[in-house]
C-alpha cells in the first residue's frame, strides 16, 4: 500500500467505525427512550400495550394496597383523572400518600400499569421536576414544600 | 468576625486569580521577564487565600455557627463531627468552595513543581489556570457565596440530607474534583501551547503525569461514588446512568484517550493536533458536568441544588471557555506541525483505535444525557434515556476496544504485526476461555453471553501478565536475567499492564453480577428463612435503636451454610430527626468477592416485614478493578522518565525549546 492508500484505509476505517456509532445511538434511541406522562395526557396519547413510558403524579390518598406478598397497588393522579398501578417489590423510602410519584412500565392489555420502577422524591422539599411542571400545567395547586426549590 | 474574615479572603482570592491571569500574558507577549515571574507568586497567593477561606467555612461548620446562612441549612449541632466536616461540601455553595480550592491548588501545584517548565509556557499557563479561577471565584462570589449571614441566628440547623451522612460521601466528592479540575492543567497546557504556537514532544511528557493525577483521582472519585450509591441507597445498584453520574464518566473517557494519546505524542511526535483537542475537550467535558450538575437543569439523585440564575452563569463561563478554547485552537491549529508517520498497524494505529472508540463512546454518552434536556427545550417533550439505551450502545463500543487492548502494548512502534501479536495472545485466549468456563460450571451453568463476557475478563488480565512476561523475557533468558530485565522495566509499563488488567478484573465484575445475581423480596415474620447463594437467612426479629441524630429500627438475621452459622447481618431503616427523612441502611456481609446484601422494605400490618435480599457475586471484582486502574496510574505516574525534574530529561529538552526562543 502506498502512503495515501494507508491513509485512506485509516481515515476510512474510522468514518465507516462512526457511521456504524451513528446507527447505534439511533437504534438504541428507538428502541429504549420512554416517554413521560401524566394521568391526563393518557386519555389523548392512547398508549399501547407494552410501551415502556414514565407515568407521574401524585399517589393519591387512601389507594395504597398491599395484595399477596410484596405486590402493591396504588393509584396515581393529577388530581383530574387516575391511573392504578401495580408494583411487586420495596417502594422507596419516601414513597406516601398524597407525594409526588414517578412509576416506569408498560400497561398491560388489561389497561392496568405494571410498574418495575417506582421513584418518589429524595427528600422533603424535592419533587421530580417532570412532576412539578406538569401538574402546575394541569392547574394543581402546589403548596410550598412540594414545589422544587 | 472570623467569618467576615473568609468572605475578604475570597475577594481577595479573586483579585489574586484576576493579576494571575492578566500579568503574565500581558508578560509574554511584550516579552517581560519580571510580569511573566508574577504568575508563580500570584498562583501561591490565591492558594493560600482560598485555602483560608475554605479553612473558615470548615471552622464554621464544626462549631455549628448557624449565624451563617449554608451551615444552618446543611449542618445540625447533634451531628458527628466528620459529618459536620463533610457537610462544608455536601451542599451547593460549600462544593463549588471546594471547586474553586482545588483549581488554585493545582495553579499552585504548576507554579511549585513546575520551576523547569520554559518561562513563556510556564507564565500561559498558570495565566489561563488564573482565568478558570477568576470566573469561579466570580461566581462564588456573585452567585453562590457561602458566607451570607443570618439574623438573628437559629438555634438549630436544619440538617444535612441523611443519605449525604456517609463516609462514602465524605471522600467523594474530594477525589472526583481532584479528577476532573485536575483537568484543567491539561487544558491551560493545550492553551498556552496554542497561545505560542509551538508544541513538541516535551510538551506532552509534561502533560502526561498531570493527566495520570487527574485520571487517577477521577477513576478513584467515580469509584467511590458508585460503591457509595450502591450501599447506601438500597437499591443494590452499582450503576444507574444517571445523569450526575454520566457528567463525571463522559470526562473519565475522554480522560483515559487523552492519556493514551499523549502517549503516542510523547514517544512519536504524531497526533500533536489531536492531542490539543483532547485535552481541550476533557476539561471542557468536566465544565460541561459541572454546569449540569450545578445549574439544576436535571433532577436525579445528586441534584441538591436548583437555581436558574447560577445555570446562566455556568452556562457563560462553559461558552466563555469551551467556545474561546475551540476558537483558538480553530485559528492556531493549522500552525502546529504534524508529526510522526505510523501503519495503520502500529502500537500508534492500536491507540487510535482507543481514542477513536473511546471518544466515540463518550460521545454516545454525552448524546444520551443531554437529548432528554435538548428535546424538552425545544419541543416541550419530557422522555428519560435510561440504562437500556447506555448497556446497548456503550456495550456493544466497547466490545471491540476490550478485545484489542491485549494486543496495544504488544505491537511496535511504527509498524506492527499483528498476527505476531495474535500468537503471543494464544495462551491468553486460552486461559480466558478455560477459567470462564470454570466460573461458569461453578455457577452451574449460565448463558452464553456471559461466557464470553467473562472470557473476555480473563483474557484481558492474561494478556497484561503475557505483556510483563514477554518484555521480562521469561523463557527466552536465564531466570536471574529475566528478573533483573523485570524489576528494571519501566513504571509505565507495568502500569500500563496494571491497568489493563484493572478493566480485565472489573469485566468479571460487572459480567457476573449481571448474569449471576439473585434477587428475592419475601414478607418476613421472626423464624423465617430466605436463600440467597448458598446461605440461609433466618429472620431473628425487629429491634429499635437510637443514634445521635436519627432513630433506627434494624432487623437482625443469622446467616448459615450448610446448617452451620457462619454470620449474621443487621439492616436498618433510619428516620432522621431534622428533616423526618427515612433512609435504608442496608446490611452488607462480604464473602471473598461477593456480597450478599439486605435491605428493609415496609412493615406489614400483621407483624411481618417485606425484606429484599441479593446475593451479589464477584460484584467486589468491580471496584477493586477500578482501584488497581487506579494503582496502575499512579506506578506510572512514578516512572521516573516523566518526573518532571528528571536531570538527564531536562538537559535532553531544555536546549531545543531554548533554543526555538
Amino acid at each position: 500500500m502506498t502512503r495515501k492508500q494507508k491513509r485512506l484505509a485509516v481515515i476510512g476505517g474510522g468514518v465507516a467505525f462512526l457511521v456504524a456509532a451513528v446507527l447505534l445511538v439511533m437504534f438504541a434511541f428507538s428502541q429504549s427512550i420512554a416517554y413521560f406522562y401524566v394521568p391526563g395526557d393518557l386519555a389523548k396519547a392512547n398508549v399501547p400495550p407494552g410501551t415502556r413510558i414514565r407515568l407521574g403524579g401524585l399517589v393519591e390518598n387512601g389507594t395504597v394496597k398491599r395484595g399477596e406478598g410484596s405486590t402493591i397497588t396504588f393509584t396515581v393522579t393529577d388530581t383530574l383523572s387516575t391511573v392504578p398501578v401495580t408494583y411487586t417489590g420495596i417502594l422507596p423510602d419516601l414513597f406516601r400518600e398524597g407525594q409526588g410519584v414517578v412509576a416506569e412500565g408498560a400497561f398491560g392489555t388489561d389497561g392496568l400499569f405494571v410498574a418495575d420502577t417506582v421513584l418518589a422524591k429524595h427528600d422533603e422539599t424535592y419533587m421530580p421536576k417532570d412532576v412539578a411542571d406538569r401538574l402546575k400545567a394541569q392547574g394543581v395547586e402546589l403548596s410550598g414544600k412540594e414545589t422544587i426549590k | 468576625m472570623i467569618i467576615e474574615l473568609g468572605h475578604y479572603a475570597l475577594v481577595l482570592a479573586l483579585a489574586t486569580v484576576i493579576v494571575q491571569s492578566v500579568l503574565p500574558l500581558i508578560g509574554t507577549i511584550r516579552g517581560d521577564r519580571s510580569l511573566m515571574a508574577v504568575a508563580p507568586a500570584a498562583a501561591l497567593a490565591g492558594f493560600l487565600l482560598v485555602l483560608f477561606s475554605f479553612s473558615v467555612l470548615t471552622f464554621a461548620y464544626v462549631v455549628s455557627d448557624f449565624s451563617v446562612a449554608n451551615v444552618w441549612e446543611n449542618s445540625h449541632s447533634l451531628k458527628p463531627m466528620i459529618y459536620k466536616i463533610s457537610g462544608v461540601w455536601g451542599n451547593h455553595e460549600g462544593s463549588m468552595l471546594l471547586w474553586l480550592l482545588i483549581l488554585v491548588f493545582f495553579s499552585a501545584l504548576v507554579a511549585t513543581f513546575g520551576a523547569n517548565l520554559p518561562e513563556r509556557l510556564r507564565a500561559n499557563v498558570l495565566a489561563v489556570q488564573g482565568l478558570i479561577s477568576t470566573a469561579f471565584a466570580l461566581f462564588i462570589l456573585l452567585t453562590s457565596n457561602p458566607f451570607l449571614r443570618l439574623s438573628p441566628a437559629p438555634a438549630e440547623g436544619k440538617d444535612l440530607n441523611p443519605v449525604l451522612q456517609d463516609i462514602g460521601l465524605a471522600i467523594h466528592p474530594p477525589l472526583l474534583y481532584l479528577g476532573y479540575v485536575g483537568f484543567s492543567v491539561c487544558f491551560s497546557f493545550a492553551i498556552a501551547a496554542l497561545i505560542d504556537g509551538r508544541i513538541d514532544a516535551a510538551w506532552a511528557r509534561w502533560v502526561r503525569p498531570w493527566t495520570l493525577a487527574a485520571w487517577s483521582f477521577l477513576t478513584a472519585g467515580i469509584a467511590m461514588g458508585s460503591y457509595w450509591a450502591y450501599y447506601e441507597l438500597g437499591w443494590g445498584g452499582w450503576w444507574f446512568w444517571d445523569p450526575v453520574e454520566n457528567a463525571s464518566f463522559i470526562p473519565w473517557l475522554a480522560g483515559t484517550a487523552l492519556l493514551h494519546s499523549a502517549l503516542v505524542m510523547e514517544k512519536r511526535e504524531a497526533l500533536k493536533i489531536w492531542t490539543v483537542l483532547l485535552a481541550i475537550l476533557t476539561f471542557s467535558m468536566s465544565l460541561l458536568g459541572t454546569f449540569l450538575v450545578r445549574s439544576g437543569v436535571l433532577t436525579s439523585v445528586h441534584a441538591f441544588a436548583t437555581d436558574p440564575t447560577r445555570g446562566v452563569f455556568i452556562l457563560a463561563i462553559l461558552v466563555f471557555f469551551i467556545g474561546g478554547a475551540l476558537s483558538l485552537f480553530a485559528f492556531r491549529a493549522a500552525t502546529l506541525k504534524a508529526g510522526g508517520l505510523f501503519a495503520p498497524i502500529s502500537r500508534e494505529g492500536a491507540l487510535v483505535l482507543n481514542n477513536l472508540i473511546l471518544t466515540t463512546a463518550a460521545a454516545t454518552v454525552l448524546t444520551g444525557t443531554l437529548y432528554p434536556l435538548v428535546l424538552e427545550a425545544l419541543t416541550g417533550e419530557k422522555i428519560s434515556v435510561g440504562p437500556p439505551f447506555f448497556n446497548l450502545t456503550f456495550g456493544l463500543l466497547m466490545l471491540p476496544l476490550l478485545l484489542a487492548v491485549p494486543f496495544g502494548p504488544l505491537l511496535a512502534w511504527k509498524r506492527g504485526d499483528v498476527l505476531a501479536a495474535g500468537q503471543r495472545l494464544f495462551a491468553a485466549v486460552g486461559v480466558g476461555l478455560l477459567l470462564a468456563a470454570a466460573v461458569v460450571y461453578a455457577q452451574n451453568g449460565g448463558p452464553l453471553l456471559a461466557y464470553f463476557g467473562l472470557a473476555i475478563g480473563f483474557y484481558m488480565i492474561a494478556g497484561a501478565i503475557t505483556d510483563l512476561w514477554l518484555r521480562a523475557g521469561l523463557g527466552k533468558v536465564t531466570r536471574n536475567v529475566a528478573f533483573r530485565r523485570f524489576m528494571g522495566l519501566p513504571g509505565s509499563a507495568f502500569g500500563a499492564a496494571l491497568a489493563h488488567m484493572g478493566v480485565g478484573v472489573m469485566v468479571i465484575g460487572v459480567i457476573a453480577v449481571t448474569a449471576f445475581e439473585t434477587e428475592h423480596v419475601v414478607e418476613m415474620k421472626p423464624g423465617m428463612q430466605v436463600e440467597a447463594g448458598g446461605y440461609v437467612l433466618t429472620f431473628d426479629g425487629m429491634r429499635r435503636g437510637q443514634g445521635p441524630n436519627y432513630s433506627e429500627e434494624s432487623g437482625h438475621f443469622t446467616v448459615a451454610r450448610s446448617g452451620v452459622t457462619v454470620t449474621d447481618v443487621w439492616s436498618s431503616k433510619r428516620l432522621y430527626t431534622a428533616r423526618r427523612m427515612p433512609t435504608t441502611e442496608a446490611g452488607i456481609r462480604t464473602f471473598g468477592f461477593s456480597q450478599l446484601y439486605v435491605s428493609l422494605g415496609d412493615a406489614m400490618a400483621d407483624g411481618g416485614i417485606v425484606v429484599r435480599v441479593w446475593w451479589k457475586p464477584m460484584i467486589l471484582c468491580i471496584w477493586l478493578g477500578a482501584l488497581i486502574m487506579m494503582a496502575g496510574g499512579v506506578v506510572s505516574l512514578c516512572d521516573r522518565r516523566l518526573r518532571v525534574g528528571a536531570p538527564q530529561k531536562v538537559r535532553k529538552v531544555k536546549p531545543a525549546l531554548e533554543a526555538a526562543e
